[in-house]
């Protein structure tokens, strides 16, 4: 079963005398790619109830919508027990003094309201020390069980105004749930929202399955699994979890699959005869074409956004290195010259930087490098971290961060791309090679 | 000194699926497959049991780091299992590469791939017909060893020569 919500945008046109002129001072803003910032303090005062019951999913909304921006290390909440004047009505004007006495220089104020299972959330956000109003009020309308995806929304829209980039909070990770100790480890595919919320498996963990990748639309999953015994590489539909068998040629194993962007063909490595090389394959016909043929070892394929070039991992000088080549395959640069072993290469959804894993003096690194190599800059260091993956908008980075000894564990850890505010994501249980979402 | 604003509506639309559980796997529940590996083994004392392979053949190799190159060991090794493998028709293999957890997947894969195919490689080369030998890598998915020392490394870094008997056969 698979239920469809409606949302509908609608935007609060403010009557053109309700302006204050006096806008002063600095525009309300953070710049993401500056080195050290001091969080920017908000407030988020619950949105209003404005029909009886709306009262708890009101609330909730306004704590999603914190706990997005908090979640940032860009936003520091202003926390409610500090405010000294509350929202009780959304079309009121607000005191700005109020909220200029307790240093939120943003404000967001909602109202909420539940007609059967219809959810209506509409929104504003204030600059404060400017006394105005930054963009134009939004209105969201859904099903009540989308409350989340819409207190998402909001916090994109604030982000979006604030950071003046694209937001990443309506979107979604699949990655591998990881249960048992690492002998006996099972291995199942799960789909979440990015913040951990609304777990639902995709497979049951009698095959290992490894590595799935988003198409670009979000709709299909690309996976390696073991279910024949060998591993090949299937392609699953999100919304009925059927899936199918991409590529199973008899005595050949395929892996490491990703998506061409305009979603209508896979590259992966195919091994024969212990070499690994790069092919791509038309999903409707099943045609296969050869990238690379070499007999050196040739995985972890990424196209580059607009489709040309794809980045890829070779150990064709001896060791694991990145390289890049046409989509068509043919001649390929090596990028990385670093001290070390580099693998798993992800192309930004942005275009200007590769993410990848890498190995020196026996620990690992996530690191980023422009596309040509230079500028290369390590994010994290561990024992073992690998598999990156981007958030749509190209600024914070997932990974898997697997633990050392005989109790080791995998788990998801996130990190902005400037290499601030690392953490854990919240998961259910062990997890490794996480996959962002488009946003939906 | 602030006025009242007025709310006009200009209305998008746009759908998106809030998905529920589809019902597919709702349970964490143990789908494992199980060992069942003791049956059909036979006594080691049988010199044509899948046992006496494992034990007295020896039924696996191990590498170096980074390596798929046989050492002289393992080379004799599989000698020994080629020998037996001629002797012993009804059986057919599958070689498992394994890697140890220091190594990223996908690189990993194919290094289990590479060692897979020198153990096929020298079997076939010893006159095992190529239709009863199959390889499958595992990378680094399948540790015998849990430790992340070295001592659990070397035995992780591995072929495995699996039997099956040739019921088609």
């Amino acid at each position: 079963m698979r239920l469809f919500a409606t949302l509908v945008i609608g935007i609060l046109t403010v009557g053109h005398f309700a302006h204050p002129v006096a806008a002063q001072g600095q525009p309300l803003r953070i710049e993401i790619t500056d080195g050290v910032i001091e969080p920017m303090p908000y407030a988020v005062p619950d949105f209003v109830a404005e029909t009886p019951g709306s009262n708890q999913v009101a609330k909730d909304i306004s704590r999603v919508i914190a706990a997005d921006l908090n979640g940032t290390g860009l936003f520091r909440e202003i926390p409610a027990k500090a405010h000294i004047s509350s929202i009780t009505n959304f079309g009121s004007p607000v005191q700005f003094a109020d909220w200029k006495a307790v240093n939120a220089q943003a404000l967001i104020t909602g109202g909420v309201s539940v007609s059967g299972n219809q959810l209506e959330v509409k929104f504003r956000v204030y600059d404060v020390f400017a006394g105005t109003e930054l963009g134009n009020g939004l209105r969201f309308k859904g099903t009540t069980d989308g409350w989340r995806r819409m207190a998402h929304k909001v916090a994109d829209a604030v982000y979006a105004r604030i950071t003046g980039e694209g937001g990443y909070f309506d979107s979604r990770v699949v990655y591998v749930a990881e249960t048992g100790p690492k002998n006996n480890r099972k291995k199942r595919l799960a789909v979440m929202d990015y913040d951990g919320a609304n777990l639902q498996y995709l497979t049951d963990s009698s095959s290992i399955v490894l590595a799935p990748r988003f198409s670009p639309t979000g709709d299909r999953v690309l996976y390696t699994s073991y279910e024949t015994g060998f591993p090949q590489v299937y392609v699953l539909d999100v919304g009925s979890v059927r899936r199918k068998v991409l590529s199973n040629e008899s005595g050949t194993m395929s892996f490491a699959p990703r998506f061409s962007p305009d979603g209508k063909s896979v590259v992966m490595s195919v091994t024969e005869g212990g070499n690994t090389d790069l092919y791509k394959m038309d999903i409707a016909s099943g045609k296969r074409q050869r990238l690379t043929s070499t007999p050196s070892i040739e995985t972890a394929p990424s196209y580059s956004p607009d489709g040309s070039k794809i980045v890829f991992e070779s150990d064709r000088s001896g060791t694991q290195q990145l390289y890049v080549m046409s989509a068509s395959g043919g001649e390929a640069t090596r990028i990385s010259f670093g001290k070390g072993r580099y693998g798993t290469p992800v192309w930004s959804p942005r275009g200007d930087l590769i993410a990848f894993t890498k190995q020196n003096k026996g620990r690992f690194h996530i690191g980023v490098m422009r596309t040509d190599g230079s500028d290369e800059r390590l994010l994290t260091a561990s024992f073992l971290d690998e598999g990156p993956t981007w958030s749509p908008n190209g600024r914070v980075i997932m990974f898997t961060r697997e633990t050392r000894g005989a109790g080791g564990a995998a788990s998801l850890y996130s990190v902005d791309v400037s290499g601030r505010n690392l953490k854990p994501v919240k998961i259910n249980g062990g997890g490794s090679d996480p996959a962002w979402s488009p946003l939906q | 000194m602030k006025t009242w604003t007025k709310a006009v509506l200009t209305v998008a639309a746009l759908s998106l699926a809030a998905c529920s559980n589809t019902g597919g796997f709702g349970n964490d529940d143990d789908f494992g497959t199980g060992t069942g590996a003791d049956s059909g083994l036979g006594s080691s004392a049988d010199p044509t049991s899948i046992a006496y392979f494992q034990e007295a053949v020896g039924d696996r190799v191990l590498f170096l780091v980074d390596q798929s190159t046989l050492s002289e060991q393992g080379r004799l090794t599989v000698l020994a299992q080629a020998n037996w493998l001629m002797q012993n028709p009804d059986y057919i293999a599958v070689i498992e590469g394994h890697a140890d957890e220091q190594g990223t997947r996908e690189y990993n894969l194919a290094l289990g791939a590479r060692r897979a195919s020198a153990v096929q490689e020298l079997l076939v080369t010893q006159g095992v017909a190529s239709n009863r030998i199959r390889t499958v890598s595992y990378g680094k998915e399948r540790p015998i060893e849990i430790c992340s020392e070295e001592s659990c490394y070397a035995q992780n870094r591995r072929a495995v020569t699996v039997l099956t008997a040739n019921l088609s056969g």
